[in-house]
């Protein structure tokens, strides 16, 4: 029996549970253990990704009881490979928050960022619904932990409505979960798909409001139009290494939207055809170009990339709601995508923040930062990224994306508010980096032209003050863009991969023999002695054996 | 050289100028050179297998599922516009060295420039179309940095901008445009494309891919109506418009023309879009060009006329027109980009580009003077220059040409035409080098270094020789051609000769520069009547509809994102209710297979309690403290609502739960004012009913509806009810299903309490932190304090009630394997005991006698969860497996233990840990802010004589 499975859960709980009850005094101690927390996270999920590799499909029983009765974690393909992903993620991520010191502007920073790793991976691992919503509690709490980490007004208030909405997203979640349980009589995705398949069409409302109140849940998490209104004000306020991390969080909606409805609820289940295949495609594109339009209509940098997030989400939700094979496996490659380079982004956000002083990332023009000679370059490259222009991976995710729509009833649509959105991005986009990275310099000239008398003319410095460059930011976030570069370059191995992803998650057979299959607890011995006869009746027998523990 | 070397190379040499900076610009730019001049080496050593006929590729799969495939390939044309770009552009760096001056970073553009070139080489040389977008969107984005090199001019930053927007919009269609012709053709390598003329022009879908190829095309290359942006990128530095703007990255779009000719060209559609844009912006240029009166702006625009010239000679679909066109690109490309190096050298000499303030400059810069001489001449069409042949070949192209009827037409607007390309040729020699010298230049000009004057003579030596002896060139020229044509075209018969006779097209040519002379003499009053003239201009047109997109966006934006939570909420239950109806709606369903219960009085007069307390709350929820007892009320009759469903569990914790949030409430409440203030109006209060009471509905009916129907099989909990005891060890099955069955649930959802309970205590931090640490110490209680807030009574009644409530807990833990119970009730219990101590004596005089800090308990109590279930795996079960056993010690009964009750201690840790963390966290608010601590368990202590403790804090 290999507990390699459920390791990426219990290891940053009972880190986090570590760093709270020994080393929550001791800030560079806090780090270590942080760290090397997410380092092994990241070699244990490796290996994971390694074993799933081949098609295998790990399973693990809680408590050793068999499925459906107790709770199970199953490491396929694809959720093994969300839990890479977001293992690399938190090393870059809190590679910064260690470098820039946002670690040390709060409390509990580590121990919060560990239950977040723990909740974000339960939620991959995890193939119990039920359990699924513990998960999101658990990484909806962290986050709100994170989200207002250090504190401050604009931030606490933007917090307030993260939570109040999300609240909002479980509530509908435990109501969702009810109505299924209701209609079905079990948690275990293997045996809701199951069980699903069995319900008459002629009696399929009670599980249809189900599927759908469900689908409003992710979307709730993934940001999707117009359950959207959560992320912009949140992702601002929220510390940039944190808003980084957030990368991942949406991507939770999506991979459980793509999970839940390859799974229990295929795309040609008749129970609960023509429903979401209906309106998520539009809503998708509503939330993209919703997001698109936003970057072109804030005037803060932090908002704009917020928006840029959205407008990511509702391309990804565009090709998951195609709900063909080609179209999640575009939507598997983008999501990578579009994680890393959000959370670049972010970082670099964060990085210009801190060298522009009162300015802030209000888009206007400010004297110019320190370090910006890197600084530039870095958001030029990542803004390619997310505005999906060549040669980086938003591209080549655009072009698998409007190909795999091409055939579809809304082609045209699709392929003209894809594109139409890109081209507002960009403007959005070139219009942010050119105030905030090429208008210093003409304050800065001024200033010059104002201090220096007219013969000195000839012999400036350059631009370009020099001042402390920051390090360890600096590699965090170039690691991100080479992993940018890497998704590029090794796109068709990369798409292969995910198309056999794909293939796994149409082919959802083995997925559940996987889960069902597998016995759990032998149950036949008798739990007490055998000379008092207690197995016959367990529930009476019971009653029997507590009465003398209850007198003592 | 393999061709992915010679693609390859000027990106790779890209990163030296960045890091050679330092070193020197001299190194800087000679270390460009050599690079540029390697790729082009490379390139050249290509060339002998070429001329035998051979089809030079290299191919490498990169996303072979999509068909995106690195595959190169250089044929004719390839080969030719790849020369031209690294032999131009070994030019440009040279010139680019003297141009720069010391301020600027020379290392940056020239890995700028580097990029580009790679760029653009790649372009050139893609077979695979979608490779070659990615190229083309390379050359726009290095195009955007280039035109913004000089950061500080607003000029330079706006106009990156425009021809990021419009080539960038450009390039976005042609993805379109490229992947339908993918789509039809099955295949995205030019190679195969080429081959499927006939397929391609049949499907339906060739008039839209047409469009949007040709949207990129046109965007590129400045054809009418984008033509706009190319003079605006002129405030990019001079060798990048000699470069750029002009030899290279605008012919991009006729490359691809040229390109596709072979599938796209030959139906009317083509014809009629291609040749017509290609005739507007042909004339529009040369009339705009000729009033310009920046040096820059003038080419610019003689550039846009020229590509407009070259568009609608591919434009005609004939394989003549196809010839002419590719040489004309030669020309174009040798005398423009010489006219753009002499008109840097004019700004960097004279420190000014404005053709009213130049003139007489023949005698202080001859050597310029002959090199702007000879390229304009060739501009103007004049015989003996290069220019002279490819126009005449123009002309006659013209001459055959017929557009929307009258035959005229044609040949009428292209003589126009090229009587003001004449006329503004003309103007470039005769307004700045003749005249007379004058006194008033801002700098005093004389030639400059060799540097800068040795690039563009070497054009206009090329100029020259082309033009005497236009049989050197003709080979290449119609090797390039039979590249076009690709077979689908016959090579033109006709020979590139400077004398065919008098044909139309010397006609057309003589009428164009005595015209254009005419017009140079008649300057004055003509430029009167082109400034009377009103007519948009480009950048005031662009900018405003930029202006009113973004103004939108930010409406659209602004408003739908207002930081309205209950617009947000509205538009949440909304959507939920439109989705669900929608569902339900579309749903069959059949007759409820349950019974409902009959109603029992007394519960309906418990759910009446409910509603009516709900709807209590609602009306009177600003008043706060009401609002908390209403909760309270809510809150018991749930729990008595469980109870009376059998599931006495539920009901304890909903209890102790009840308790400890209202305690943690009450704490809270003390901070705020007794009465939320109203922050919506009757119609939003109206709305937001609607919706609530929507919501409600909706909520109600589903659930009735669920209700009454039984599960599609059995459900998972007999099982449970069934193995509770034979598999877990206890009776208590829901205290089984928590601490075994899925155990792992409770592990979650104590951490997360645990969680929320440290965010508590960093958010509280993190308030004392900040302002908001001031406005507590400053705070005035808005009513009087307590003059006895620790009374006697309470001391004493909650002291004799600890070890009984201690006692309750501990009993309530160990039963609740079998009874109901368990370390979740057990832990509020224990809470509430303690808790009350802190309500009887005060935050600090409690604090003082407790030992261990909280976020250990809550920690410890995670971890031990957390052991228990790694304890499984050392006897090789799965986490959380339980085991457990019964045992007798003599001489007491026997009794069991079971690995569950070491979870369930974990669950009651953590539970304890987690609400007496949040207490703290409100006292320490709560002590900030107007509390004397107190070293005494009470006030008023009779044991105790001492007055200063009597009545303090009243």
């Amino acid at each position: 029996m290999t507990h390699w499975i459920i390791a990426p859960i219990v290891l940053p709980a009972m880190l986090a549970a570590f760093i709270v009850l020994v080393v929550r005094f001791h800030q560079s101690l806090a780090r270590a253990f942080s760290l090397a927390g997410v380092v092994m996270l990241m070699i244990i999920a490796s290996g994971l990704a390694w074993q799933a590799s081949d098609g295998t499909i790990g399973m693990y029983q809680l408590g050793n009881w068999a499925a459906p009765f107790g709770i199970v974690l199953v490491a396929d393909r694809l959720s093994t490979m969300m839990v890479l992903l977001t293992s690399v993620l938190a090393l870059f991520v809190l590679l910064y928050a260690i470098g820039s010191g946002w670690d040390k502007r709060g409390q509990h920073f580590h121990a919060l960022f560990q239950f977040q790793m723990m909740g974000i991976m339960g939620a991959f691992l995890t193939g119990d619904i039920f359990n699924l919503f513990v998960f999101f509690e658990v990484l909806l709490i962290a986050s709100y932990g994170l989200m207002i980490h250090s504190g401050g007004t604009r931030r606490l208030r933007a917090g307030t409505q993260y939570v109040l909405y999300n609240l909002l997203g479980s509530t509908l979640f435990l109501f969702a979960l009810g109505a299924i349980y209701a209609e079905t009589g079990t948690l275990n995705m293997a045996d809701l798909a199951v069980r699903v398949a069995e319900i008459a069409p002629d009696n399929s409302t009670g599980i249809r409001v189900a599927a759908v109140l469900l689908l409003m849940v992710f979307a709730i998490k993934a940001a999707i139009a117009p359950l959207h209104f959560w992320l912009p004000s949140s992702y601002a306020e929220a510390p940039a290494p944190v808003a980084a991390l957030f990368g991942i969080m949406t991507k939770v909606g999506a991979y459980a939207i793509i999970r839940i409805y390859t799974l229990v609820f295929p795309p040609d289940l008749e129970a609960t055809a023509g429903l979401f295949g209906m309106w998520l495609l539009p809503v998708a594109l509503v939330g993209l170009a919703v997001g698109m339009v936003g970057v072109l209509g804030t005037n803060k940098l932090d908002r704009l990339i917020a928006f840029a997030v959205i407008g990511s989400m509702g391309m990804l939700t565009t090709a998951v709601a195609l709900f063909t094979p080609a179209g999640i496996s575009a939507a598997l490659y983008y999501v990578i995508h579009s994680t890393l380079a959000t959370a670049a982004l972010f970082l670099i956000a964060d990085l210009v923040r801190s060298g522009r002083g009162a300015a802030g990332l209000d888009l206007r023009a400010a004297p110019p930062i320190a370090g910006g000679a890197i600084i530039a370059p870095l958001f030029f490259v990542a803004a390619i990224a997310m505005t999906g222009l060549p040669p980086l991976s938003g591209f080549v995710g655009k072009l698998l994306i409007l190909d795999a729509s091409f055939g579809t009833p809304l082609v045209w649509v699709t392929w003209a508010v894809i594109l139409g959105s890109s081209l507002i991005a960009v403007v959005g986009f070139s219009r942010a980096g050119s105030v905030v990275f090429w208008k210093s310099h003409q304050l800065a000239a001024e200033a010059v032209d104002e201090t220096t008398p007219e013969d000195a003319q000839g012999a400036l410095e350059p631009h370009d003050p020099k001042g402390h460059i920051p390090v360890l930011e600096v590699v965090a976030i170039a690691g991100l863009l080479a992993l940018l570069v890497v998704h590029t370059v090794l796109a068709g191995p990369v798409t292969r991969y995910m198309d056999a992803t794909t293939a796994q998650l149409f082919t959802p057979e083995p997925y559940i023999r996987a889960v069902l299959d597998v016995p759990g607890k032998d149950l036949s011995k008798d739990p007490h002695h055998a000379d008092e006869g207690h197995a016959e009746d367990p529930t009476e027998g019971g009653h029997d054996a507590a009465e003398p523990e209850g007198g003592h | 050289m393999s061709l992915f070397l010679v693609v390859a190379l000027p990106f790779l040499g890209a990163l030296l100028p960045g890091i050679l900076n330092r070193a020197g610009r001299t190194v800087c730019a000679g270390t460009t050179f050599a690079v540029s001049l390697t790729a082009l080496v490379g390139l050249l050593s290509n060339l002998p297998a070429l001329l035998r006929g051979e089809v030079i590729e290299a191919r490498v799969d990169w996303l072979p599922a999509l068909g995106m495939n690195m595959n190169l390939m250089m044929d004719g044309l390839g080969a030719f516009f790849a020369c031209l770009i690294l032999g131009i552009g070994l030019l440009i760096i040279a010139y680019a060295r003297s141009y720069l001056s010391r301020d600027d970073n020379m290392g940056e553009f020239f890995t700028y420039l580097l990029l580009f070139q790679g760029a653009m080489v790649g372009i050139v040389l893609s077979d695979n179309i979608l490779v070659l977008l990615v190229f083309w969107e390379l050359t726009s984005l290095s195009s955007f940095l280039l035109i913004g090199y000089w950061k500080h001019l607003p000029e330079g930053r706006q106009g990156a901008r425009m021809a990021l927007t419009v080539t960038g919009m450009g390039g976005l269609a042609m993805i379109g445009g490229m992947l339908i012709l993918g789509q039809i053709a099955g295949s995205y390598d030019l190679s195969v494309i080429l081959q499927n003329r006939d397929l391609i022009q049949a499907d339906p879908l060739y008039v839209p891919a047409l469009i949007l190829i040709l949207l990129g095309c046109f965007t590129k290359s400045a054809q009418f109506p984008f033509h706009f942006w190319l003079p605006h990128a002129m405030a990019a530095p001079t060798p990048v418009s000699a470069y750029l703007h002009s030899a290279t990255m605008v012919k991009a779009g006729i490359f691809l023309m040229a390109r596709m000719w072979p599938v796209l060209s030959g139906t009317p559609e083509w014809f009629y879009i291609v040749t017509c844009a290609g005739l507007i912006t042909m004339v529009l240029g040369a009339v705009i060009g000729l009033f310009k009166h920046d040096l820059k702006a003038l080419l610019a625009f003689s550039t846009v006329s020229h590509l407009g010239l070259i568009t609608m000679l591919l434009g005609t679909g004939t394989a003549f027109g196809a010839m002419a066109a590719v040489f004309h690109i030669l020309n174009h490309a040798t005398f423009k980009c010489a006219l753009f190096m002499s008109a840097g050298i004019i700004d960097h000499e004279a420190h000014t580009r404005d053709i009213r303030r130049l003139g007489g400059l023949r005698h202080l810069m001859p050597v310029t003077f002959v090199i702007a001489t000879i390229a304009a001449l060739s501009m103007a069409g004049i015989p003996f220059f290069n220019g002279f042949l490819s126009k005449e070949m123009w002309l006659e192209e013209v001459s055959h040409t017929t557009l929307f009827g009258p035959d005229w037409l044609v040949p009428a607007l292209a003589t126009f035409g090229a009587l003001f390309s004449a006329a503004y040729s003309f103007r470039y020699i005769g307004h700045v080098f003749l005249g007379k010298e004058r006194h008033d230049y801002p700098a005093h000009p004389h030639d400059p270094p060799a540097g800068m004057w040795l690039p563009p003579a070497i054009l206009t030596v090329l100029v020259v020789v082309i033009g005497v002896m236009p049989f050197l060139a003709e080979p290449a020229v119609r090797f390039v051609t039979s590249a076009v044509l690709g077979g689908t075209a016959e090579l033109p018969h006709e020979h590139i000769a400077l004398w065919h006779g008098v044909t139309p097209a010397l006609i057309m040519s003589g009428i164009a520069v005595t015209g254009g002379l005419i017009a140079l003499t008649l300057f004055t009053p003509l430029l009167k009547l082109w400034d009377a003239t009103p007519r948009p201009e480009a950048k005031v047109v662009f900018d405003a509809v930029i202006a009113v997109f973004v103004g939108l966006a930010r409406i659209v934006t602004q408003r739908l994102h207002n930081g309205a939570f209950t617009q947000y909420a509205g538009i949440l239950t909304l959507a939920i209710i439109a989705a669900g109806g929608h569902a339900w709606l579309t749903g069959e369903s059949t007759a409820s297979t349950r019974e409902a219960m009959p109603i029992n009085m007394i519960a309906a007069a418990g759910w009446l309690m409910l509603i009516v307390a709900t709807a209590f709350l609602v009306i009177q929820h600003r008043n706060r403290l009401l609002a908390l007892i209403l909760m309270a009320i809510i809150g018991l009759i749930v729990s008595v609502g469980f109870a009376y469903f059998s599931a006495p569990d539920l009901a304890m914790t909903q209890i102790s739960v009840e308790v400890v949030t209202i305690v943690l409430l009450l704490l809270a409440l003390n901070f705020l004012p007794d009465i939320t203030p109203s922050e919506s109006n009757m119609g939003k209060k109206v709305r937001d009913g609607i919706v609530a009471l929507a919501g409600g509905a909706a909520a109600m009916g589903f659930t009735y509806h669920l209700l009454m129907r039984d599960f599609v099989a059995p459900s998972i909990s007999e099982y449970h009810l069934a193995n509770s005891y034979k598999g877990g060890g206890g009776t208590n099955v829901v205290n089984v299903i928590l601490v075994d069955f899925r155990g792992f649930d409770t592990f979650g959802e104590i951490i997360v309490l645990g969680i929320a309970a440290l965010v508590i205590f960093a958010l509280t931090e993190a308030l004392l932190g900040g302002k908001v640490r001031a406005r507590l110490l400053n705070r005035v209680p808005d009513k009087p304090l307590s003059g006895d807030r620790h009374p006697l009574m309470m001391v004493i009644l909650t002291r004799v009630m600890m070890p009984l409530v201690l006692m309750v807990g501990i009993y309530i833990f160990l039963r609740g394997h079998n009874l109901p119970g368990g370390g979740f009730i057990a832990g509020l219990i224990v809470a509430i005991a303690l808790v009350m101590q802190y309500m009887a004596s005060g935050f600090n005089w409690a604090n003082e006698r407790q030992r261990y800090p909280y976020h250990g308990i809550i920690g410890t109590g995670v971890l031990v969860a957390g052991l228990t279930g790694i304890g499984s795996w050392l006897t090789g079960n799965e986490f959380l497996t339980s085991a457990y056993g019964y045992f007798r010690i003599p001489p007491m009964e026997e009794f069991e233990l079971a690995t569950a009750a070491l979870f369930d201690l974990g669950v009651f840790l953590a539970v304890l840990g987690a609400v007496m963390l949040s207490l703290e966290s409100y006292s320490r608010l709560a002590r900030r802010a107007h509390t004397p601590d107190s070293e005494f368990p009470m006030d008023i202590d009779p044991s105790r004589d001492d007055p200063k403790t009597v009545g303090k804090g009243a």
